[in-house]
């Protein structure tokens, strides 16, 4: 069952308001509610997807079209190329993508066979890659899946080096901006015959993990377990290292030095498929500052575009995408917006939200494996709500959309590839933007924090 | 025998040496000099070799290793036979920290002492350890069996699932959830197959048995100064 039933529609509030009555700024109805559940139930809420509070986001950024000083390119005849290579630092084989947005790792256990499989079958047609997640691989997502990138986790649940020699690229999951320095978690409904068996655990219980590796501790220590996966798959797939974002500088340093052939840097906006609330909504900084500080600690060790930079957490929209990447990503990852591709959160069996004490658009319950669109859940009941072949439909659509709105946006700066935006093509609407994002006010050229000023 | 001057060859064309190995491979006698603390020596292995290594080993030896015999005439570095699926990984003397980390099958031997968190997160592998192991050892263990001739240092078996723990000699303290259980005549002669099989002689009488409570299964209010 739920532990929550606090997630209301914003006019739920007025309606029940008609006199007017003040509200406490610092006790609103949304936290009132959080205090008597914690009273009632004396214990954390947990729940799934990223922080939900108002952040600072690429959405304060605006990119500064090409016009007199810049010339566009032509919308439909010039071409801008969206392919990129990644592990061309060590990995004898890098893999190459057509289009810099991946499906970020999400295991099988919290996400349902049929989503795994609609994720890599999208991911494949369009030429990209997705991420296994906690638990190990399914063959159902390898033979989905075109290129399968293989998480090596703290938890080693079904870890497994036949799987390791079988994905194209492997990732060393530090941490997840949901929860740095959190281990995961999955509560015992989705702890299923055959969840439990591929992570050798009882049937039906709260499973607890790891939030370190078992066998390393530090940076040198790092350096000597990516050695070791090198080793055990003979240098052929590059190494990608994910971390939470938090003191990003020093974490992507700290990855390069350790050998990563790629970083993956997820920020607080990042999703989970249970983690306590607290976790999510106050531990690890907006993806928006972390882009910025990955790609200055990759250009002060010369290691910019040579390490590939891969960002996640949040992202929605090709304008989204374009930003990172004008800020200097190499690609992004794309997890929640995936899942609400697939369904997660639309006005479906409305009921069976009610049962959950939510509705579409407030969905968090993914920890419950009551999803009522099928798609984080391990009931078959509730997983034949999702079609694989109109889900991966669907997410391929959606990919299409993302690339073609990153273009729009590329071309319209002049860009013949993505990867040619740059901070110089944008302006921040706000002071905290344009701090974080190391990126002028618009219609300024003051940076908050550069020059002394 | 083929015999291997490592520190010649160096680790990587060995490792790859051994991966090219076809299934019906001839060449299963293997002798590994000059390891000299050298890391990730004969990892991912998916062969019936028996491989001798001849002096001391760094991190990660035999680590994800199937099928393979290994054994380490020396001391082996931390993460010794990490997440191993099966076969043998033999060391006659001392292992660093996180010995047979989240193995999932086969059998290690450990003839001398294990640091800290040997077996940690265990899924499967048996341990057999002659002499003593450090502190949080079997921590989070999953499944599989950790026998200590020994003393076992402080939190052993620390919110431990359903891995078995048995220990000869005295035990500094038990994790969050790991508690004694009684010996029973199956459990005896268990004991008696993972130490015939380890080649130690040990009496099982002496040993004592070690389990999980289960109270940590399901989040509970009551347990919230264990988490």
């Amino acid at each position: 069952m739920p532990r929550s039933t606090k997630a209301k529609p914003a006019d739920a509030a007025a309606v029940a308001n008609p006199a007017g009555h003040r509200e406490h700024a610092s006790f609103p109805p949304v936290v009132i509610a959080e205090i008597q559940r914690a009273a009632r139930e004396g214990i954390y809420d947990i729940r799934g997807l990223g922080a939900k509070r108002r952040l600072p986001t690429f959405d304060d950024l605006i990119f500064l079209g090409a016009s007199i000083s810049r010339y566009p390119l032509e919308g439909y005849r010039e071409k801008c190329a969206t392919n990129v290579t990644i592990g061309t630092r060590y990995a004898k084989k890098p893999i190459e993508l057509k289009i810099p947005i991946t499906i970020a790792g999400m295991s099988f256990g919290s996400l349902s066979a049929n989503a795994k499989e609609a994720l890599g079958r999208a991911a494949s047609e369009m030429g990209t890659s997705t991420t296994t997640g906690d638990g190990g691989m399914t063959e159902e997502e390898r033979r989905a899946s075109k290129t399968l990138v293989y998480q090596v986790l703290p938890s080693r649940y079904g870890h497994d080096p036949d799987h390791m020699r079988r994905c194209e690229a492997i990732e060393v999951v530090v941490g997840q901006g949901a929860k740095p320095g959190g281990g995961g978690m999955l509560l015992g409904l989705k702890v299923t015959e055959r969840v439990a068996g591929m992570r050798t655990l009882p049937v039906g219980i709260d499973q607890r993990s790891a939030c370190r590796h078992p066998d390393w501790t530090g940076p040198d220590d790092l350096e000597i377990k990516i050695a070791e996966l090198r080793e055990v798959t003979d240098w052929d797939k590059p190494i990608y290292v994910k971390v939470g974002a938090t003191r990003v500088k020093y974490d992507v340093a700290l990855a390069v030095k350790a050998g990563a052939d790629a970083v993956v840097v997820d920020g607080m906006q990042g999703g989970t498929g249970a983690t306590q609330e607290v976790f999510i909504e106050h531990v690890g900084i907006p993806t928006l500052p972390a882009v910025r500080q990955a790609v200055e600690a990759l250009q002060e060790l010369d290691m910019h575009r040579k390490v590939q930079l891969i960002v996640s957490g949040g992202l929605r929209n090709g304008a989204d995408v374009a930003k990172a990447l004008a800020l200097g990503a190499d690609a992004v990852s794309i997890g929640t917006a995936a899942l609400m591709a697939l369904n997660c959160n639309a006005p479906l069996f409305l009921e069976d939200y009610a049962k959950l004490g939510t509705a579409p658009g407030y969905c968090h319950h993914c920890q419950t494996g009551r999803c009522p669109v099928g798609v984080t859940t391990q009931d078959p009941k509730l997983e034949a709500r999702l079609d694989p072949d109109l889900a991966a439909h669907r997410v391929r659509n959606y990919l299409s959309t993302l690339v073609l709105e990153t273009q729009t946006l590329a071309r319209a700066c002049g860009k013949s590839h993505v990867h040619n935006l740059e901070p110089e093509d944008l302006a921040a609407l706000t002071v905290e933007a344009a701090a974080m994002a190391g990126v002028p006010l618009a219609g300024t050229d003051w940076i908050p924090g550069r020059g002394g000023r | 025998m083929i015999e291997v001057d490592v520190e010649a060859l160096g680790v990587r064309a060995l490792n790859e040496r051994f991966h090219r190995l076809p299934p019906e491979t001839n060449e299963r006698l293997w002798k590994i000099t000059n390891p000299k603390g050298a890391h990730a020596l004969a990892v991912g292995l998916d062969r019936t070799l028996t491989i001798e290594i001849e002096g001391h080993v760094g991190y990660y030896c035999a680590g994800m290793n199937k099928q393979a015999e290994i054994t380490i005439n020396g001391h082996a570095g931390p993460g010794l036979a990490e997440n191993i699926m099966s076969g043998v990984v033999r060391v006659k003397g001392n292992a660093s920290q996180s010995a047979a980390a989240s193995g999932r099958g086969g059998l290690v031997v450990i003839e001398g002492d294990a640091s800290s968190r040997c077996g940690i997160s265990m899924k499967g592998v048996d341990i057999v350890v002659g002499g003593s192991v450090g502190h949080m050892s079997a921590f989070m263990a999953q499944a599989g069996h950790l026998v200590v001739c020994g003393n076992a240092g402080a939190h052993l078996g620390d919110s431990i699932y359903e891995a078995v723990i048995y220990v000869g000699g005295e035990v500094a303290s038990l994790g969050s959830d790991c508690v004694e259980k009684p010996m029973t005549e199956k459990h005896r002669e268990k004991l008696k197959q993972l130490l015939a099989s380890a080649g130690l002689s040990a009496r099982p009488e002496r040993f004592r048995r070690f389990g999980s409570a289960r109270q940590l299964y399901n989040f509970k209010v009551d347990h919230a100064a264990q988490y």
